[in-house]
């Protein structure tokens, strides 16, 4: 069946199964590699996507379950050539070793600054929580979301 | 002209045959060896890899822009190596960095140099890039100099691709190259440049890859699409050793969406046009009964599961002197358990046979066993076979990779012209990759009347740690087509780079050391190497040691350590680390408040580093919180002073993530741990609140390994900073909150 979903601002008619979860779709029928397969499982946020401005696990989400909801994925806050602001923090702050976990971090943390554009150390660690990352890059990441709202906020360029 | 070699020309036109049977068949002999038998020795006088690739073209190629090409056989694991390893090249061609390009362990294309394993990375290929690179702008100054018709010494590199000479004429890199062949043996003096000439070593040259990796470019093998792609899924039980009893092939084929069913012996495994299903068709294939088809797993504890298996004794060290009685002892055991890889994202292969060559893509450590497993398991030629590398999650040691990747090859083999991508689930990962081995140590010590360590007896249990594949008998599905390639006996490492062994020899100067290595060859469960191997256990136990003598001595335990310790560049990166961590003015401020430290030189011959720590204890939870970990490394030569760190950083927190959550557990007949409820890791609400890296300089010196050398002192040191919050010496990993909580409550 034919099952139409909103991804990054464009419109697509997918030709799969309701209960495809989201994560297949967006990297096998569009082709994007932002949302990573990890777990399956809603356990670890590599494959995590906002839905409707929400950090979600589009490895549980059936896409037959979002109905007109937008998605956005890492390819929708930025490009190589123009780095939305999360992306850039990350890339100024080298907060990536093997990379895998972070465009889900890039995900969860731009849900958190669109939401709470000047969260506290704590507020950032208790949003981060539901993501894993194995190689210990997580000094780093709080220091890349950290930077981002100082950017939004104009503290640093 | 461009210098078109038989390389260059092969490697575009992707014939492998006549190139790879260019290769000896010496190749049999190397790889599987964590610091064991890598790639035969040509020219051993040679640096680096170059004693077994000595021909400059190998590494290094120009183009006739003067753009360069630089040939690795190592792999990007995330441990930013491929930055790393450009940054050498660029310097010593004297080269903008943007100039060169870094082509990665691919087995039509660049030298073997083993597995990118052991922190040998720097040591291998960098010394041999660094080394071939200097070679290659000697040979271009002396070129540019008979061009120019000026003395060799009138001409020097300018940093972007030209050569000046004293005159102010200019020649290009490309036109200089195009009248020179490469394919010529490294010299082993070649002049490298130095500190105060560097343009691009010891500097914070971006990560090439974190581009791609933060904006959804292409930057895994999970997100390798090629034309016409199946996707697989393999079909097991549960956890390793256990067997389904699967419906009759052609029930399995004619459901919806099997593509191919694959079966050989035991080995399953479906393939679909639409990876979603041949999720589902996995799932509904794996849903078939199970039976145990090994010995079932023990249940006890670690240290008595391997004591009750046979042992052969190996002594590492039998040193004795004449000294003073000893007055107090010591004595400790100390325990690790199995410890899973825990890889982010579960290991994937592809696979496209076509006219009769077959390319596998994979994230394996050994890229070029990899191949030599397919060649075994397809009873193929091995020249038939391609290996390339390409990015996976984070390995930290044997994950599931050379499973997936012979897996994949046998699919393939059997789907001519089709390209099959094969990715385990978590849940495959977690039962059947193959564990960090557990482990357990025994230390009797003593100190004399002078607080002089006089006795040091040392005893440590482990199961070998380098099971690397180098036939088919090394992967799953070779244990499971009929017939079946046995699995091959283990074997240990030899020192001084050592497996279970690794690091049990202390840096420290102790007169009497006894050191035994029980290595115990058969497996309870299925292990191999896990990031630092036996160093990680070994480390805590001398560390631990350390601190309880100076406990017991009544003295500062940097200053026990310092007492015995000669080797200058150890000490300087402990006074280093106190000085920045405030070691000689800390001060309790509150109860349950304590500070430790750690350290090792990791296998005696990598890097040093030493690390501080102070930690909280919640009194009512037990939950420990890290408020400060500085931390001074010795790694030679930097070339990226951030990787250093970031590797650095990265082993702190992974290392008090298996020190404080990590157990992989079995019953009786399967493992216990298939998702990340069950197998806890360090999530940010626990990680430090402040980690600081310094990085000595140490121009001229060698590259020393950096990236396994946090996971030992890291651990050390948060045991050793909860003994001082708390009283108590906590002994076996992980030290839980539970087990903090519960040690805690009865004082």
């Amino acid at each position: 069946m034919t099952i139409s979903i909103t991804v990054n601002g464009a419109k697509h008619e997918i030709g799969s199964d309701p209960d495809t979860p989201l994560l297949y779709v967006l990297r096998d029928d569009l082709e994007l590699n932002g949302a990573k397969f990890g777990c399956g499982l809603g356990q670890c946020g590599a494959c995590t996507v906002h839905i409707d401005g929400k950090a979600v696990f589009s490895c549980i989400t059936p896409v037959g379950a979002i109905g007109d909801r937008s998605i956005r994925t890492l390819e929708g806050l930025g490009s190589v050539d123009a780095p939305g602001i999360v992306q850039k923090a990350f890339q100024d702050e080298q907060a990536a070793q093997c990379g895998y976990c972070i465009a889900g971090m890039i995900m969860r943390a731009q849900a958190l600054l669109e939401k709470i554009p000047d969260p506290t150390d704590e507020q950032i660690r208790e949003h981060m929580q539901p993501n894993l990352c194995r190689c210990g890059t997580h000094a780093r990441i709080l220091h890349a979301v950290r930077r981002a709202s100082d950017v939004m906020a104009g503290v640093v360029r | 002209m461009n210098p078109i070699t038989r390389r260059s020309f092969l490697a575009a036109s992707g014939i492998a045959v006549a190139f790879a049977m260019k290769r000896p068949a010496r190749a049999q002999l190397a790889g599987g060896g964590e610091g064991g038998a890598g790639p035969i020795a040509l020219a051993p006088a040679l640096p680096g890899s170059l004693k077994s690739s000595p021909y400059l073209d190998s590494w290094i190629l120009l183009d006739q822009s003067g753009r360069a090409t630089v040939f690795s056989g190592k792999a990007e694991l995330g441990q930013g190596i491929r930055t790393a390893l450009t940054q050498v090249a660029a310097e010593e061609l004297d080269l903008p960095p943007a100039d060169v390009d870094l082509v990665t362990v691919d087995t039509l294309r660049t030298p073997d140099e083993g597995l990118t394993a052991g922190s040998h990375s720097m040591q291998d290929s960098g010394t041999a890039i660094r080394n071939a690179a200097a070679n290659v702008r000697m040979l271009l100054l002396r070129q540019a100099a008979a061009i120019l018709r000026v003395g060799e010494g009138d001409v020097t590199s300018m940093g972007d691709g030209t050569i000046r000479a004293s005159d102010g004429r200019r020649i290009g890199y490309g036109e200089t190259a195009s009248a020179l062949s490469m394919h010529v043996e490294a010299v082993p003096d070649a002049p490298l440049r130095q500190k105060n000439q560097f343009r691009t070593m010891g500097t914070n040259l971006p990560r090439l890859d974190i581009p791609a990796k933060t904006t959804g470019g292409a930057a895994f093998i999970h997100d390798m699409r090629l034309p016409g792609m199946l996707h697989a899924r393999v079909v097991r039980g549960p956890s390793e050793g256990t067997r389904l009893a699967l419906p009759p092939d052609s029930e399995i084929e004619s459901m919806d969406g099997v593509v191919k069913f694959v079966r050989n012996g035991n080995f399953a495994a479906v393939v679909a046009e639409r990876e979603w299903n041949a999720v589902k068709l996995m799932r509904r294939l794996q849903a078939s009964p199970y039976e145990l088809a090994r010995s079932p797993f023990p249940t006890g504890g670690v240290a008595e599961t391997l004591k009750a298996l046979p042992a052969r004794d190996i002594v590492i060290l039998d040193a004795s002197k004449p000294t003073a009685d000893p007055k107090r002892s010591v004595r400790k055991s100390f325990i690790r358990h199995w410890i899973s890889h825990g890889s982010i994202g579960p290991s994937c292969a592809l696979a496209w046979l076509q006219d009769d060559i077959l390319t596998i893509w994979t994230h394996s450590q050994g890229t070029f066993d990899v191949r030599r497993v397919a060649a075994d398991l397809l009873k193929r030629p091995i020249e038939t076979i391609r290996a390339i590398h390409v990015e996976g999650a984070g390995c930290y040691g044997q994950n599931g990779a050379d499973d997936v990747a012979a897996e994949a090859a046998l699919i393939a083999a059997s789907l001519p012209g089709r390209p099959v991508r094969l990715q385990w689930m978590r849940e495959q990962e977690f039962g059947w990759e193959p564990l960090g081995p557990g482990m357990a140590t025994e230390v009797d010590a003593a100190l004399d009347g002078d607080n002089r360590i006089v006795r040091w007896n040392y005893d440590v249990w482990s199961n070998p740690h380098n099971n690397r594949p180098v036939g088919a008998g090394g992967v799953l599905v070779g244990n499971e087509v009929v017939p079946s390639f046995p699995v091959p006996e283990g074997k240990p490492i030899p020192m001084p780079e050592g497996d279970g062994s690794r690091n049990s020899n202390p840096l420290y100067d102790l007169p009497n050391m006894n050191v035994v290595y029980h290595f115990i060859k058969d497996m309870p469960i299925r292990v191999s190497a896990l990031r630092s191997l036996g160093a990680h256990l070994n480390v805590f136990s001398i560390e631990s040691m350390f601190d309880e003598l100076a406990l017991t001595a009544g003295i500062d335990p940097l200053d026990l350590r310092l007492n015995h310790m000669a080797d200058d560049r150890a000490r300087q990166v402990m006074l280093t680390a106190a000085d920045a961590f405030g070691w000689r003015k800390r001060k309790k401020a509150a109860p349950l408040q304590g500070f430790g430290m750690g350290f090792a030189r990791y296998k005696n011959l990598g890097a040093y580093c030493a690390i501080f720590m102070e930690v909280r204890v919640e009194r009512d939870t037990g939950r420990v919180t890290v408020r400060k970990v500085q931390a001074a490394v010795d790694c030679g030569e930097v070339v990226s002073p951030n990787g250093i760190e970031n590797q650095v950083e990265g082993a702190i927190i992974q290392s008090l993530s298996w020190c404080t959550r990590e157990a992989a557990a079995t019953d009786g007949t399967l493992r216990k741990n298939f998702d990340w409820s069950t197998y806890p890791i360090l999530r940010f609400r626990d990680v430090p609140e402040h980690i600081d890296v310094i990085v000595e300089a140490q121009p001229g010196k060698p590259f020393l390994g950096v990236a396994e050398c946090g996971q030992g002192p890291a651990s050390a040191a948060l045991a050793n900073a909860l003994a001082d919050a708390t009283g108590v010496r906590f002994t076996d990993m992980p030290i839980t909150a539970e087990v903090v909580r519960s040690a805690i409550v009865t004082l």
